[in-house]
């Protein structure tokens, strides 16, 4: 047993944390900073945090990931980071060549009291930032909140620092996909392309972290939102933010600043929250729904029709973050099944009370917690156990010591390659979600079932 | 590709044999704004005590440091999986403010309680730094009352480079060696540092000095284990590998306990050997160790010396690309592949002293290329020039040379097969083989157009 150490009895910790089902906030800022073409994320710390940072990114993405540092000392720690910003973003421009250094801080340069607005301030005033190009800057404190809310910091952030109204309104639409796999970005643009809508992503991770083999090593590869796109959304028609947690404060600032109205859905994950997306964007944009999304929608359901014997009644545990487990939740739900225990490492006092409204009706008692960690969820699991896990890669510790099936699915997924190129959000999406909890299922009564009971047609 | 800029102060940091006068300069912290694949104090601390597996590990500050380094390298344990958990105080902004000092008060004494570990090690990250909790006296009052030694560990990360990191790890380690019975230690005894047991490779080296008839006391740090680093100060000798990570601490015990240390390397035919040779010759009072360590070498070399020489005879004069944490693996690994036949045209590493790189561009040919923490451009810009087929790197190295369409072998914490000693070699064999003749670069644009 790998997690030997894991006791059976739940006793509160208030001073610990083990197993951490979520990590801090200048990870997410840099996945969301790639998502802009031609970007250079830039961590404002020490060179520890963007190395691991870089490394996650990899690990995950099985891409090269650039970012720079600006490698904190004793003096820097002391006098302040300044000097060092100032120095990183001379030599970002003069040998790497963005079009833009998108700076996050960490919880070194946060406690010390960087002002990076200040510093920016002097760096363009020094003419340190070329012409046509940009700095911009997230405070991202590692003490405050999770990867999430870096994450969703850094995409506010390109609202704040770019987004500008020309005081007439295009038929555009801002999507804001929020933290998925660049698969689930190209996805979303997919459907509105079917839809026949012009929409502005951001950020846009396709083409980025999900590239073709080139022969080419490339800084800045093809795909990301631009800074012209980022810029024109403030004129466009609304805002669509997928994700109430990760994408939300970019909608809700857009709104403030340039007044596009925004609605702030659920991610498209299942069959309801993708109709939602579908609907919204049809009624924004107001277009009809072509033939070809109704098609996919009724493959799905049809595929939901055809499974639902199997699903009667499981019980599932999942683990992830915030915006991913609400519309996981409910589709769950929808499809019969039953998600027991629903836990988050993000701090999200909403989130507790919506998953206790999905599964208001379920015949079983339900475990929710935000700001929980592994163990917990393993605790949890040990004491009413589950048919399914569903969660990123640490959760295999868990399935393997208490002979579970397990689906990988959000941040971060570190023994897989795949998950990058197939999109769990849409129609699309679902029907892939669908064939690898049944095939899961299905996989471990394959495995369990006697010599006699063993079946050919399931 | 040619055209990549070279930051004017990185100029010495790259090195071509044979062009130039040789003036590497290296030890330098990193310039602010490069993209260097270096990381920090803390992560050379973690890496260099986690595997010892029976300790309790607990990383003091906000969720990152914790999360980042749970369980990433590898490390096997026989025994105990204490260490492949992930414990954080989670330091939140009350915390920063108001100090965390309680809190890791109340986690350690939590800790203790529930898994009563031999020893437990503390990691500070930046942010203790800044706020200012004093580690050391919480860590002497939980040592007081629980009755283990606490370790403290000032790895904050802005206070240098990973090769810090390794300093501050074996300063812990120091405090637990001494501690213990040194009853019943053979004369013929040794410590094995700088030895993580990835993918289980002290155990091969630990049981071809066992087949030498020695003792060991304890491994630095690979399946480690407290007590046996308490009464490692009884053993005869200390041998070093990875240098970078351990010498401080062989320093540490010579002075304090006069025991002598080599430097090894176990990887590779040529150095795997030569470290038991070196080994038995220490013990030359006993000349057995050495009859018995030419009989293993014989019995290990014939073992898989005609496998190897079929992978030698495919790569024959295929190009390499090395770079790696410490300098001291890159000159094994020169050795290994030109062992295998093939030619390493650019070598370098993160954290290389000048003696190392002197060492380095005597055992290159004319025109490779040396660097000191190159990034990323660099590594890939001299990589096309220099037409290499294989890359030995890391984890942020890999997609790299994947992207240009070249093999490549991972000799750091993603190591799948254990690379040291003899059966290390075939392994390390095999995975170069493999990679370098995937058909899939017969399908790589780069190969393609070349």
């Amino acid at each position: 047993m790998l997690l030997r150490h894991t006791p059976k009895e739940i006793t509160e910790r208030k001073a610990l944390t083990v197993n951490p089902a979520k990590t801090c906030q200048p990870i997410g800022a840099m996945y969301a900073s790639l998502g802009i073409h031609g970007c250079l994320p830039h961590s404002h710390g020490s060179q520890g945090c963007y190395a691991y940072h870089r490394s996650a990114l990899t690990r995950h993405y099985k891409e090269p990931v650039m970012a720079a540092s600006s490698s904190f000392t004793e003096g820097a720690s002391v006098f302040g980071g300044q000097a060092n910003l100032l120095q990183a973003i001379d030599n970002i421009f003069t040998v790497y060549e963005p079009d833009i250094i998108a700076i996050h801080t960490t919880c070194l340069s946060e406690t010390i009291g960087d002002d990076i607005t200040q510093i920016l301030g002097k760096a363009r005033a020094e003419g340190r930032v070329p012409e046509g190009k940009y700095a911009f800057h997230a405070n991202t404190p590692s003490y405050v909140g999770s990867h999430v809310t870096g994450f969703a910091n850094m995409t506010k952030a390109m609202v704040d620092c770019f987004a500008t109204s020309n005081g007439h309104k295009s038929k555009r639409i801002n999507l804001i996909p929020g933290w998925v796999e660049p698969s689930d970005m190209k996805e979303i643009k997919r459907i509105a392309g079917e839809l026949g809508v012009d929409t502005i992503v951001f950020p846009d991770t396709e083409n980025v972290l999900n590239g073709p083999q080139t022969g080419k090593f490339s800084m800045y590869p093809k795909g990301g939102v631009t800074i012209d796109e980022l810029k024109d959304t403030g004129n466009s028609r609304g805002t669509i933010a997928m994700g109430r947690l990760a994408s939300g404060p970019a909608a809700l600032a857009l709104d403030a600043s340039c007044k596009v109205p925004c609605q702030i859905l659920d991610l498209p994950i299942g069959l309801q929250a993708t109709d939602r997306f579908v609907d919204a964007l049809r009624k924004m944009a107001g277009v009809t729904v072509p033939d070809s999304l109704n098609l996919e929608r009724g493959k799905m359901l049809d595929i939901i029709t055809d499974m639902q014997a199997y699903f009667y009644h499981k019980k599932v545990a999942l683990v992830g973050d915030p915006d991913q487990l609400e519309a996981l939740t409910e589709f769950l739900v929808a499809i019969n099944m039953m998600p027991i225990h629903v836990l988050t490492g993000t701090k999200d006092k909403a989130f507790e009370k919506r998953i206790k409204e999905l599964t208001a009706d379920l015949p079983h008692k339900v475990n929710v917690k935000s700001g929980g960690d592994m163990m917990l969820f393993h605790q949890w699991v040990k004491n009413d156990p589950v048919d399914l896990l569903i969660g990123n890669t640490y959760v295999k510790y868990i399935a393997r010591d208490e002979d579970i099936p397990f689906i990988r699915h959000g941040f971060p997924i570190l023994d897989r390659i795949g998950h990058s190129y197939f999109p769990t959000v849409g129609y699309q999406g679902g029907i892939r979600l669908l064939e690898k909890i049944l095939e899961a299922l299905m996989d471990r009564q394959d495995r369990d079932s006697s010599e006699i009971e063993f079946e050919l047609v399931m | 590709m040619g055209g990549i800029s070279i930051l004017k102060e990185r100029e010495k940091q790259i090195y071509q044999k044979g062009t130039q006068p040789f003036d590497m300069s290296c030890e330098k912290k990193s310039l602010a704004g490069s993209i260097s694949q270096r990381a920090c104090v803390f992560c050379g601390s973690r890496v260099v005590l986690y595997p010892i597996a029976d300790a309790l590990h607990l990383i003091h500050g906000p969720i990152g440091c914790a999360s980042y380094t749970w369980d990433i390298r590898g490390a096997l344990s026989s025994g105990p999986q204490l260490h492949r958990m992930s414990f954080s105080t989670d330091l939140q902004e009350q915390d920063i403010i108001f100090g965390g000092e309680k809190k890791l008060y109340n986690a350690l004494v939590t800790l203790i309680d529930k898994y009563s570990p031999n020893a437990a090690f503390i990691y500070a990250t930046c942010i203790v730094g800044i706020i200012g909790d004093d580690i050391d006296s919480v860590c002497r009052r939980v040592s007081k009352e629980k009755g283990i030694p606490v370790l403290p560990v000032h790895s904050e990360g802005f206070k240098g480079t990973k090769k810090d990191g390794y300093k501050a790890a074996c300063d812990a380690m120091a405090k637990l060696v001494g501690t213990g019975p040194t009853e019943g230690i053979s004369p013929l005894s040794l410590n094995i540092m700088g030895e993580f047991n990835i993918a289980g490779e002290a155990w091969t080296i630990r049981e071809y000095y066992e087949r030498m008839g020695l003792e060991v006391v304890s491994v630095f740090t690979g399946d480690g284990r407290v007590d046996n680093i308490k009464r490692s100060h009884g053993a005869a000798l200390n041998v070093v590998q990875c240098s970078g990570s351990m010498m401080h601490l062989a320093e540490t015990m010579n002075e304090k306990y006069g025991i002598p240390y080599k430097r090894v390397s176990y990887f590779g035919l040529e150095d795997m050997s030569k470290a038991l040779y070196d080994v038995a010759e220490h013990f030359e009072g006993s000349p057995e160790v050495m009859e018995k360590a030419q009989v293993l070498v014989r019995e290990e070399i014939n073992a898989i010396y005609p496998t190897l020489k079929r992978y030698k005879e495919k790569l024959r004069g295929k190009k390499a690309a090395i770079y790696v944490g410490g300098a001291f693996k890159a000159f094994s690994m020169i050795k290994a592949l030109k062992s295998l036949g093939m030619d390493v045209v650019l070598a370098g590493s993160q954290t290389g002293n000048s003696d190392d790189y002197k060492l380095l561009r005597n055992m290159c040919d004319d025109g490779t290329v040396i660097v000191d923490d190159a990034n990323p451009l660099e590594l890939s810009k001299y990589s096309i020039e220099k037409g290499v087929e294989l890359f030995i790197g890391g984890v942020k190295e890999r997609p790299i040379a994947y992207k240009l369409g070249i093999g490549f072998c991972d000799h750091n914490h993603e190591r799948k097969l254990s690379l040291a000693g003899y059966s290390g070699m075939l392994n390390f064999a095999r995975e170069v083989y493999s990679s370098v003749t995937s058909p899939v670069w017969q399908f790589a644009p780069a190969r393609k157009s070349s």
